[in-house]
């Protein structure tokens, strides 16, 4: 049952990365590939209607694991408390200035929301980024099962770590970089002409930095948790998950430079559950673990939901979930096509 | 300041100012409904307009709801980290149910709701303005029900390491307290909606402006309004009062005020509770009134506060007695006032009578009041307790966020929510003053850029 929900919850935060992560990618370029006031609209109006759904993945997503880890989350959700409210802070500026933008015909309200749109989407990658980093290398904690990490310290992987060190840090600008060209291949299916054309540049320019930052931070990760690799050791197969992630990274390049967009954004959805799969599988069975003493991981078992509760939960979780995926067809099929600014804002 | 305080703070306030959005959208949602059924049925184009004006107030509400909200679901853990960890095992049920089953439902159909009235017939529009409405009712439920155990745990287990475990699925979802809660508690969002309606609907009256629509509005509203001002006190509130006299008597005795046990004991209508002396300054009673409510008869004996140890008092016991107060008169208030309305409408008179327009104007800050003070009675009288009768508040808050860390977020939401107080009351103030646009085309998908549920 332990391996059921932590596949369950690591396939819902895969979810969330993948769909909100192109728009949150679109946020970041919003100041680099806009040109125009039309520009900017047509990067919004390919977000606008889908936004949302797609952070429903990020709460539902916490439910979930507040529902089958409780533990986990109340050690992760109180000691990461800090950076967690800087999340919540930004989630509440980047959800306004999506929305609110287009109230106001004035060129000062809307540039005061473009900056805001940017600052909060590319703040918020980078703090999903080391968050996700954080749980890699682990935090230090007590015998009660708590811990409390403040914001920074020395910025070393250290007894005394931060919420922010060297090797978050580098967890961040993956997240960075890696959505920013999500974004952009997201960009490149739902415009046409110019803006295309430059969001596909971006991709050709960055991808050098995405490889390069993805391999630094492999590198950095085995350097960090020298167990990094055991589970890979023991289940070879696991191995496929790094040649996925390279072969989607070359996936994205290839097709981006031959014009086949929809198969250079899947190829970037790939990398992205990729990544998050390798990171789970190098966890697994650990939730959260200890940076001092392994005897305190926080672990699937510690931290399981009783017995019945999951039972009962499987049977809804399923139910929900195939209601959810209905939604979401229904949703991206009613908006597919090219994003154009006239009528209704959708033309096919 | 210290940490429980503050963490009780950062809590209350967050919540608080939360669903003020919330209250108007659940209720608005089936008013909403209510003007496209209308549309439908009787080919009336004016309601369609109606539905469309009252969907730029909703989608302005349902941003500033959905932003507030998320930080909710996170609170559990960030600021009370020991309760969650202990009750996971059955709150964390409801509350990933919430995520499921309801926000994936009201964010994909809201975007339809909002942005695909030309493509879709209108038939699927009606149907995507009633999904929206079932998801923000839906989460509503699973709120409550999450709530409802903390007020009164049911369906439980004690696990060895001390947390809890649920062991009925359905007996947790059909809590008795969830559903009379519930019933109450959205009965009390739909009169925030109705008020809301008759205001902008009286306003625009009494303006002269945009009166073919504002006639829709004020009837709408006052039938509306009517019925639920009523089911608010009965049967929902007398029954929702009954069973919280049964299974928290201390709260109710806090609530009326009733520091010594006696038979036929009275309702204070007015008084300041001192806990000092234990009495109610400047009493204004009705006697016997409060053990007729309670037991149907005026001779019943109803406990005190005296009959409980006092580290078992609700606290702070004077702002649970003024918000009981508050709630039960105001709601005492809205059935007069839409009572009156429903007449002076079915004589056909209230369009142009300008003395009972202005009420209707000027009363619709008061559910907004009513549903935070009802609110309050059922959170400060569930203290000392975060879990009935099984947790403590003092041992449910994260001990490792320290004061002036939880001091600092506290302010944080302060200033961010006052931006977004401002934000809002500029763009709502813009769209009242507009008003509801005549056509065919939707002017949300027409004059502004479809940008996003």
């Amino acid at each position: 049952m332990g391996f059921i929900w932590f596949w369950i919850v690591a396939v819902m935060l895969a979810a969330y990365v993948v769909l909100d992560g192109f728009d949150l990618g679109v946020g970041i370029l919003h100041p680099v590939l806009a040109r125009s006031e039309s520009d900017r609209q047509i990067m919004l109006r390919s977000i606008g209607p889908v936004w949302d759904g797609n952070e429903v993945w990020l709460l539902a997503g916490g439910g979930t694991l507040y529902f089958a880890f409780p533990a986990l989350y109340a050690a992760a959700f109180s000691g990461f408390y800090l950076a967690l409210m800087i999340v919540l802070w930004l989630l509440i500026l980047r959800g306004a200035s999506i929305e609110l933008r287009v109230h106001i015909d004035d060129p000062l309200w809307r540039s005061f929301f473009d900056a805001l749109f940017f600052l909060s989407s590319a703040l918020l990658a980078v703090f999903f980024g080391a968050a996700l980093a954080n749980v890699i290398r682990g935090v230090p904690l007590q015998a009660d099962g708590y811990f409390f990490l403040p914001l920074w310290t020395n910025w070393r992987v250290g007894p005394k770590p931060g919420i922010l060190d060297w090797y978050t840090v580098i967890g961040g600008v993956v997240a960075l970089v890696a959505l920013a060209v999500h974004g952009a291949l997201y960009l490149a299916v739902k415009t046409e002409g110019e803006l295309q054309e430059r969001a596909r540049t971006f991709v050709r320019r960055f991808w050098a930095v995405l490889f390069g930052i993805t391999v630094v931070s492999l590198v950095a990760t085995i350097a960090v948790r020298s167990d990094a690799l055991a589970n890979y050791s023991a289940f070879p197969l696991a191995y496929a998950v790094p040649v996925v992630v390279l072969g989607s990274l070359g996936g994205m390049l290839y097709f981006c430079r031959g014009k086949s967009d929809r198969k250079a954004f899947i190829s970037s959805c790939i990398y992205l559950a990729a990544m998050l799969v390798g990171a789970a599988i190098s966890l697994y069975p650990r939730l959260l673990p200890s940076s001092n003493d392994l005897g305190r991981d926080i672990t699937v078992q510690n931290a399981l939901s009783g017995p019945y509760a999951l039972r009962v939960g499987l049977a809804w979780w399923a139910f929900g979930m195939v209601l959810a995926l209905i939604y979401f067809v229904v949703v991206y099929r009613m908006f597919r096509g090219k994003v154009t600014l006239d009528g209704g804002g959708y033309g096919h | 300041m210290d940490a429980l305080l503050l963490h009780r703070l950062h809590f209350a306030f967050t919540v608080t100012y939360h669903y003020l959005f919330p209250q108007l959208t659940m209720g608005l949602a089936l008013l909403i409904v209510v003007l496209k059924t209308v549309a439908l049925v009787r080919h009336n184009e004016r309601y369609n307009e109606a539905a469309r004006f009252w969907a730029k107030i909703f989608a302005i509400n349902f941003l500033i709801g959905v932003v507030t909200g998320i930080p909710m679901e996170f609170q559990f853990g960030t600021n009370w980290a020991q309760f969650s960890r202990s009750t996971g095992g059955v709150i964390g049920q409801p509350l990933a149910m919430e995520g499921v089953f309801s926000f994936f439902l009201e964010s994909a159909f809201l975007g339809l709701f909002l942005f695909g009235e030309k493509r879709l017939s209108p038939w699927a529009h009606w149907a995507s303005a009633f999904l929206v409405f079932l998801g923000s009712w839906i989460s509503g439920f699973f709120i409550i029900v999450t709530n409802a155990w903390m007020q009164h745990p049911v369906a439980y287990q004690v696990l060895p390491n001390g947390s809890f475990e649920v062991t009925s699925f359905w007996g947790l979802l059909m809590n008795p307290w969830a559903l009379l809660q519930y019933a109450h508690n959205m009965s009390g969002a739909v009169i925030t909606g109705s008020f809301v309606m008759c205001a902008v609907g009286a306003f625009y009256l009494l303006e002269k402006r945009f009166e073919e629509h504002a006639r829709i509005f004020v009837r709408v509203g006052v039938i509306a309004g009517a019925i639920s001002c009523v089911t608010q006190i009965f049967p929902t509130g007398d029954l929702h009062g009954r069973y919280l006299a049964k299974h928290q008597p201390a709260a109710i005795a806090a609530m009326e005020g009733l520091f010594s046990s006696q038979a036929g004991a009275p309702v204070v209508l007015m008084g300041q509770p001192n806990e000092t002396t234990q009495s109610i300054d400047n009493p204004i009673v009705i006697n016997n009134m409060l053990s007729f409510l309670i037991y149907g008869t005026t001779r019943a004996e109803v406990k005190g506060l005296d009959q409980f140890p006092r580290d078992q008092w609700p606290s702070p016991l004077p702002l649970l007695f003024y918000s009981y107060h508050i709630m039960a008169g105001l709601g005492t208030y809205f059935v007069a006032l839409m009572l009156l309305a429903v007449f002076l409408l079915w004589r056909g008179t209230l369009f142009h009578t300008r003395w009972a327009l202005w009420p209707l104007l000027l009363s619709f800050p008061l559910p907004y009041i009513a549903n935070t003070a009802g609110w309050m009675t059922a959170e400060i009288g569930r203290q000392p307790w975060v879990v009935y009768g099984l947790i403590r508040t003092s041992d449910g808050y994260s001990k490792n966020v320290s004061a002036g860390n939880t001091l600092f977020t506290l302010l944080g939401f302060m200033g961010m929510y006052t931006v977004l107080s401002i934000l809002f009351i500029v763009l709502v103030y813009r769209t009242v003053s507009e008003g509801p646009s005549t056509g065919v085309a939707p002017p949300l998908a027409r004059l502004t850029p479809s940008q996003g549920a």
